[in-house]
């Protein structure tokens, strides 16, 4: 292994049981299998045969090599992991351009007293900052570490106090669950109903199948009730804490200033009881395995909650937003489409609504569940104008506010042709000058070299050229 | 849907000296060569096959339809190279483009990831480059097709420059 383990100082290795936890769950899938083959249960093998036993060795072994060939370290204001057998790969993950800190503790993790430490950037995946599993206390403290060095603090700074702004109880989360949960089984016994009506020798069949739409049923309820069990909302000078999870429990840190959009989600059946669902998107990309928890950049921050609780969190994600519009009686800066949107948006012209301040764009959507977004102009990439066929000999158009993310923007749909045209000049204009407050507010970086004026054209010879260190935005914020 | 449909470039304010650009003349050349290339392709298919099948007189019918439809092709491709426009403002990029729908982009210098000349090797032949410029948001995206070569390297480093001096944090 020439791979250059050297002892430098401040280098460390994961926990030394971690492979046994990443590889946990295979192995014993694995030993399950080959249990229930040798005792004849499943296959008609008799006895257990070398292979049963030669993947589990080879997932252990793959995974000790792993933890063995990973080491870590903080580098003033970089986190560093190096990792990888044959090629080897080195990370570093400027402290500065943190996005949000998450720790994920798997129930296996959990019992043997680890935690998963992940790190988000702007543009990386979820693997990129992820240390699989360090000891809960090293855990915690690095996290802390993190994220006092991100505010510019002395990494020895304790973690602070902070403060619980709102839990979600376990009743409500089954109910919304299962209100959920209902529609989708009423849907099933509906079919069921009409398969006995058209012939009643389907009855059998639809009543063998209702049975595993059940247990799809309650699995999907089991899962969201696990993974959302014991939701606290609490907000820290690090940033708003997200504490949740029944037998593996995950606690996630997104500083404020990270938060791209909010969105506000009522689903048709939680209307009656005034219920919601509260979102927020943090900038990156989306991660390839939402087993545990972290999967999207769209974090809950209030899985199910009443709109007063929402409104309260609006607040915290979005200091001096507007409260969420009531249908009813609009806010005065929010306007409707003109009537003649009925043609184009038939089904969800009764929600649509938008409008904007100096510093945030509302927009309401929706056609069964109405939802609500707000974007700080601070934070908008760009604005667009949409106009299809339809809406132009409707005279409308669509003016979209794009956040930072994918499908992460305020819609104003259905707009007046004139208004739409003057909006994009608004809300460029707005959001230039909510760019440099913001900007004024949070010192840049200094600036680094200007990239070389003589750079070549792409000519017979390459295909594609690219100018991309000097204006990668996410490495600006100190 | 015939035309240009309506410019908004002109109805933005502060616009800059040199006001709405618009793709090289020679991206009309390269798509009316592709247009006739592959038209005139699929005329000697389809008639060599219609001729051979069912007999001469098909075979005109196949190359007329054919033919008629590069036509049609060659139409749309007229309206859609004459719909692209952009502008370079102070703090903003607005491209415009679209036929059947219609969009307008409007992207601030400081919200520049990065920015992509790529030319692909018919762009190449023509003497033809795009420049893409991409940004946090999936959406936004402001691409400018068929720009001339000295253009696009001189809009590469302006949007690099501006990018750079006005960079904003996400």
């Amino acid at each position: 292994m020439s791979v250059g383990l050297e002892r430098d100082e401040g280098w460390r290795r994961l926990h030394p049981l971690s492979p046994m936890v990443r590889s946990g769950r295979a192995v014993l899938a694995v030993l399950t299998l080959a249990g229930l083959s040798a005792s004849g249960v499943v296959g008609s093998s008799a006895g257990p045969r070398w292979y049963d036993v030669a993947l589990p060795a080879i997932v252990a072994i793959v995974a000790i090599v792993n933890w063995y060939v990973t080491r870590w370290k903080v580098d003033g204001v970089t986190l560093r992991i190096e990792t990888g057998l044959l090629r080897r790969d080195s990370r570093q993950l400027p402290i500065a351009r943190i996005q949000a800190v998450d720790l994920v503790r798997p129930f296996l993790a959990r019992m043997l007293g680890l935690a998963e430490l992940r790190v988000r950037l702007a543009g990386s995946s979820d693997a990129d900052g992820r240390l699989a599993y360090l000891s809960e206390q090293a855990a915690v403290a690095l996290r802390a570490r993190l994220l006092a060095a991100h505010h510019g603090l002395d990494p020895a700074t304790p973690e602070p106090a902070e403060q619980i702004v709102t839990s979600v109880p376990a009743g409500r989360l089954v109910g919304s669950a299962a209100i959920s949960a209902g529609v989708v089984a009423c849907l099933v016994v509906a079919a069921g109903v009409v398969v006995t009506e058209v012939s009643p020798a389907g009855l059998l069949a639809a009543a063998g199948s209702l049975v595993w739409w059940l247990i799809i049923g309650a699995g999907i309820i089991w899962r969201h009730v696990s993974t959302q069990y014991g939701f606290t909302v609490a907000t820290s000078p690090d940033g708003v804490r997200i504490r949740r999870g029944l037998l593996g429990t995950v606690a996630e840190t997104i500083p404020v200033q990270r938060i791209q959009a909010v969105r506000m989600v009522e689903p048709l059946l939680w209307r009656p009881l005034h219920w919601c669902r509260l979102e927020v998107d943090v900038a990156g990309h989306l991660g390839r395995d939402a087993a545990e928890g972290t999967h999207a950049v769209r974090k809950a921050l209030l899985p199910v909650g009443g709109l007063d609780e929402a409104g309260r969190l609006l607040q915290i994600a979005l200091p001096g937003a507007p409260p969420p519009p009531v249908p009813s009686s609009l806010p005065p800066f929010m306007t409707r489409p003109p009537r003649r949107a009925r043609w184009k948006a038939p089904l969800s012209y009764h929600f649509l609504a938008a409008g904007h301040d100096a510093t945030l764009a509302v927009a309401v959507t929706g056609r069964v569940n109405r939802e609500t977004t707000w974007v700080p102009l601070a934070k908008a990439q760009s604005v667009r104008l949409v106009q299809g066929p339809l809406q132009r000999t409707l005279g409308l158009a669509t003016v979209h506010l794009d956040a930072a993310g994918r499908h992460v923007r305020a819609e104003f749909r259905e707009r007046r042709q004139e208004e739409a045209r003057s909006l994009v000049t608004e809300l460029a204009a707005l959001s230039r000058t909510a760019r440099k407050i913001a900007a004024h507010a949070t010192p840049l970086v200094p600036a680094r070299p200007a990239i070389p004026a003589e750079l070549p054209v792409p000519g017979d010879g390459d295909q594609a050229a690219s100018v991309a260190p000097p204006v990668n935005a996410s490495q600006r914020e100190a | 849907m015939g035309g240009r449909g309506e410019r908004y470039l002109v109805v933005m304010p502060e616009s800059p000296e040199h006001g709405a650009m618009s793709p090289s003349p020679r991206l009309w050349r390269m798509r009316c060569t592709e247009v006739i290339a592959g038209g005139g392709m699929l005329a000697v298919a389809a008639g060599t096959v219609a001729g051979l099948t069912v007999g001469p007189a098909a075979a005109a019918v196949a190359v007329a339809v054919v033919l008629v439809g590069s036509l049609a092709a060659l139409s749309f491709a007229r309206n859609r190279f004459r719909s692209w426009a952009y502008t370079e403002r102070d703090e903003d990029l607005i491209v415009e483009r679209g036929v059947m729908i219609h969009r307008l982009s409007v992207v601030p210098y400081g919200r520049m990831q990065f920015v992509d000349v790529s030319a692909g090797p018919i762009d190449r032949i023509f003497r033809l480059a795009t420049v893409k410029l991409h940004t946090a948001a999936a959406a936004s995206d402001a691409r400018i097709p068929g720009l001339e070569r000295e253009e696009a390297a001189r809009l590469r480093d302006r949007l690099a420059a501006l990018g750079e001096a006005k960079a904003a944090g996400l």
